[in-house]
């Protein structure tokens, strides 16, 4: 097994007409993916890859029984493309898209929850199971198959952590890139909870940032409800306090949210922080 | 995108939020009908100006442009002000604070009020505090403002005019894409009237393109910065001398979280995100060079930026810019091997892991190896 994805789902590329569409469209099936459809509006008719195109989300599931979506259309067109899937059924969205506009993003992802849909991002590098299926942006050649899970809230530096993890001998179960904007459709304490029942899962890896309380609370949860050995690194632990306007972020986090406490909460549920990203390995290692 | 108080406040009037009369000077001779008596406000991005004393009385005519010529110009917290704004002054009775965000964990807009407003409130017992959570789906119901107003204890009238400012701040909220709006204090004066004293507003920079009026405001970057800013290049200005390419914001902190450990201090950075378009590199780099660092370090994990397409980038610069700043280089990812041999050409050190590579630009730093 492994959460969220695995080889059964039949996607369907939202944007699969566009550079990034197509380039993606490629690797995901290299990946073993099922790519069963592509929607582009007025394209309806055409093939890339081989996979057929369709006008409507709709259409793509009922001819092609798509049950899983990923976007890669351009951000002021997101809202309308995530809806769309939303209505035709898909339980599984996942949105690559950056620079949304967060009030947007207020519309779509309470919207996507209260449908019962796993929405993953936005601006987040997707999802990937080795061995199973990807739906994302990740390079296919660093996964390897395993039993460790990662939730991760950067791009780039899951390719880093992933890389060092599979070079180090610990392979993936399943890496869930959840985004980095401050509204995400699937958070690191709804992902934990996944790696937490998974069978396939025997320990997990956490990649935050400064900013937000995500990882607050996700020692909190891991306090109470994961038995599974974590191990977690933190990006901008050396970074100056940005400079900021009004009371209200700061009444919100109350203390919380810098790279220290972030570490302190780690600390205080047991989980150990790694210095550098290549340190992760070592970390597992000693779980 | 960072609001004056005076542009907030022009906003702010558009919304029907009661804001009081004022007039903006650049120069002390430029003032010459104020509001009388007036507060002279020094228009700064930062908060913390009245304790700063950037926010002083005047009575007359002669002593608002005497009070302005010393506000302007003054340093507040790092900021050169370079605009006073007077304003009618206020016969505060009572002053009240309103603030409207987002609430990340609950992914929906907070509505926060107090009848302890002024400076301090930050200060303000948690429990003083009323907060408000409204669902963006269905917006803000009459409720929430019942409930507020009720915590507030305000008079009839008052809590009306409070409950109209509450609405449009909302309606303000939403349709202008605010991360924050801010009316601190928002003031009940002896006459009975209810005045946003003070405005701020942050709006989304990810929603700039629905907003084509608030281009070329004046904002919170160094010279360097607008320009990469204006070729929609990410580029930060740090007070350290190392300066740092990566892909990616995660990838970009953790570089200059090992170079700090390591001992060094990043100086500017650039973050090329996902750009596979090596004229846009070679514009980013030709900006890092014109901040002068002493070392670069290049730290790239190929995606979708592939690794080589960087690396081309990095060469045309230095080349053209006739630059020899040493340059360390990490690579990672898609064309690998490619990207390496192009750094090679240029006389760059190659490093295998982050922790190498700080390590070593700090080395080169120092007039080592």
């Amino acid at each position: 097994m492994a959460v969220l994805l695995t080889k059964k789902a039949r996607v369907v590329v939202q944007g699969i007409t566009g550079h990034q569409g197509q380039f993606h469209t490629r690797a995901m099936r290299d990946f073993g993916t099922k790519v069963v459809a592509g929607v582009t509006p007025g394209k309806a008719g055409s093939k890339i890859e081989g996979v057929p195109v369709f006008d409507r989300v709709r259409d793509a599931v009922l001819k092609r029984k798509a049950n899983a979506s990923i976007l890669f259309v351009p951000a002021p067109y997101v809202k309308d493309a995530a809806v769309e899937a939303i209505e035709a059924g898909i339980k599984l969205v996942v949105i690559i898209t950056e620079r949304i506009p967060f009030h947007d993003c207020l519309d779509f992802v309470p919207f996507a929850r209260s449908k019962g849909v796993t929405l993953i991002g936005p601006n987040c590098p997707g999802i990937a199971s080795p061995g199973q299926a990807k739906m994302g942006i990740i390079p296919n050649l660093i996964f390897k198959e395993g039993d460790t899970g990662v939730i991760s809230r950067s791009g780039t530096l899951t390719y880093e952590i992933v890389y060092a993890m599979s070079q180090g001998g610990f392979g993936q179960s399943t890496c869930v890139g959840i985004g980095g904007d401050p509204i995400n459709g699937t958070n690191m304490v709804d992902a934990l909870a996944l790696f937490q029942k998974d069978r396939k899962t025997n320990r997990i890896v956490l990649v935050g940032e400064i900013g937000g309380t995500a990882e607050e609370e996700a020692a909190e949860f891991i306090k109470k409800k994961v038995t599974k050995p974590v191990v977690a690194y933190v990006a901008g632990r050396t970074a100056p306090p940005g400079k900021r306007m009004g009371h209200a972020g700061a009444i919100i986090q109350a203390g919380r949210g810098t790279a220290e406490s972030k570490v302190r909460a780690f600390d205080e549920a047991g989980v150990p922080v790694a210095q550098y990203p290549g340190d992760v390995p070592k970390l597992l290692a000693s779980t | 995108m960072k609001f004056l108080e005076h542009k907030a406040k022009e906003i702010f009037a558009r919304y029907e939020i009661p804001v009081p009369r004022g007039v903006l000077a650049s120069r002390p001779e430029d003032i010459v009908d104020p509001p009388l008596p007036c507060m002279v406000k020094a228009q700064v991005l930062v908060g913390g100006r009245g304790k700063a004393g950037g926010i002083r009385p005047a009575e007359t005519l002669e002593e608002a442009r005497e009070v302005a010529a010393q506000i302007l110009g003054m340093d507040i917290h790092g900021y050169r002000v370079k605009q006073v704004y007077l304003e009618e002054r206020l016969h505060i009775r009572k002053e009240l604070y309103l603030g409207l965000t987002i609430d990340r964990s609950a992914r929906e807009p907070l509505l926060m009020a107090t009848a302890m407003g002024g400076m301090d409130v930050e200060e303000v017992p948690r429990e003083a505090l009323l907060m408000e959570h409204i669902p963006a789906m269905v917006g803000l119901q009459p409720y929430v403002v019942r409930s507020l107003l009720r915590g507030l204890a305000l008079d009839k009238d008052i809590g009306e005019q409070v409950a109209a400012v509450v609405r449009h701040a909302y309606d303000l909220f939403r349709k202008e894409d605010a991360e924050l709006v801010e009316i601190n204090p928002l003031v009940v004066t002896d006459e009975g009237r209810v005045v946003a004293g003070d405005a701020k507003l942050v709006v989304d920079d990810n929603a700039e393109y629905r907003h084509p009026e608030y281009a070329g405001l004046d904002q919170d970057r160094t010279p360097l910065e607008q320009e990469a800013h204006d070729k929609g290049i990410v580029f930060i200005q740090l007070d350290g001398d190392i300066g740092v390419i990566a892909n990616g914001a995660g990838l970009t902190m953790a570089t200059l979280d090992a170079l700090n450990l390591k001992g060094g201090r990043g100086g500017v950075f650039l973050d090329l995100g996902g750009t596979d378009d090596p004229e846009k590199v070679k514009q980013a780099f030709e900006l890092l060079i014109k901040a002068h660092p002493s070392v670069i370090l290049v730290n790239i994990f190929g995606g979708i930026t592939k690794a080589d397409t960087v690396a081309m980038g990095v060469k045309q610069a230095l080349d053209e810019m006739h630059a020899t700043i040493p340059v360390v280089a990490r690579i990672k990812g898609v064309n690998e091997a490619a990207a390496k041999e192009i750094l090679r050409s240029v006389g760059s050190q190659a490093a295998e892991t982050i922790e190498e590579a700080a390590e070593l630009a700090v080395k080169l730093k120092s007039g080592g190896p």
